[in-house]
């Protein structure tokens, strides 16, 4: 049963750490990915992330790219929060938490469930700049990343 | 009728986050889409074919052939940026 979260709060990367831990004897590797707003983007200072969801859509989306991931690897246990909301630079956005019996797994999975996040779940993120507010345009880099595990 | 959810750009050019349309059956996401441009204000600009957006029926991404029936909940909106 693998954890999926979309809120408003921060979260603890060791608490959902030693949550993990505590629930298995047989895994030998964790691999987590902490994403976090940065302050400037595109050329421009960001003073200020607000982040926009579809609910519903996006616990479905993120529960389907985690399902879609252990049909791949040999995940024990999974995590991935995202928040929402208004963020500041420096705060966590994202947290992929794979946990697995061996540390390959384990690494390939979490950036599979980051790849297929960052193209496939319904999030949008609007920044805030010295020019104004904007929404952030998708980045065919992105793509890219996603379309390297369908040739796999 | 159909529920329309827009998120994002999309709701904020539209001025709305959502609003029921009737379509007339059989329906594709191709037919809506040119509907909804068909329509007065920034529909036709919002939705113009060389803007890029996305459209999800039953909060599942699907292409523009995609059939439409009657209760489905469609939701069109700009390529996603989470993460």
């Amino acid at each position: 049963m693998f954890t999926i979260r979309v809120q408003h709060h921060d979260f603890d990367l060791s608490a959902e750490h030693a949550l993990v831990r505590a629930r298995h004897r047989d895994v030998g590797a964790i691999t987590s990915f902490v994403g976090v707003v940065r302050d400037i983007n595109d050329g421009s200072g960001v003073s200020q992330m607000s982040l926009e969801h579809y609910p519903g859509m996006t616990e479905a989306a993120l529960k389907r790219i985690v399902n879609d991931a252990a049909g791949r690897w040999n995940i024990i246990d999974a995590t991935v929060i995202h928040r929402i909301g208004t963020l500041q630079p420096s705060d966590q956005i994202v947290l992929v938490l794979v946990a697995s019996r061996h540390r390959r797994q384990a690494f390939e999975a979490c950036e599979y469930i980051m790849d297929f996040l960052k193209t496939r779940a319904p999030f949008w993120k609007k920044e805030t700049t010295p020019d104004g507010s904007r929404w952030v345009d998708a980045r065919s880099v992105d793509d890219d990343a996603q379309q390297r595990w369908e040739a796999k | 009728m159909l529920k329309v959810l827009y998120f994002a750009s999309i709701r904020e050019a539209l001025e709305r986050d959502a609003e029921t349309v009737d379509v007339p059956t059989p329906a594709t996401v191709a037919g809506l889409v040119e509907l909804l441009r068909s329509r007065a204000g920034p529909y036709a600009e919002a939705l113009a074919s060389n803007r890029r957006w996305r459209v999800a029926v039953n909060q599942d991404m699907v292409g523009l052939s995609e059939p439409l029936k009657a209760g489905d909940e469609v939701a069109i909106f700009p390529p996603v940026t989470g993460g």
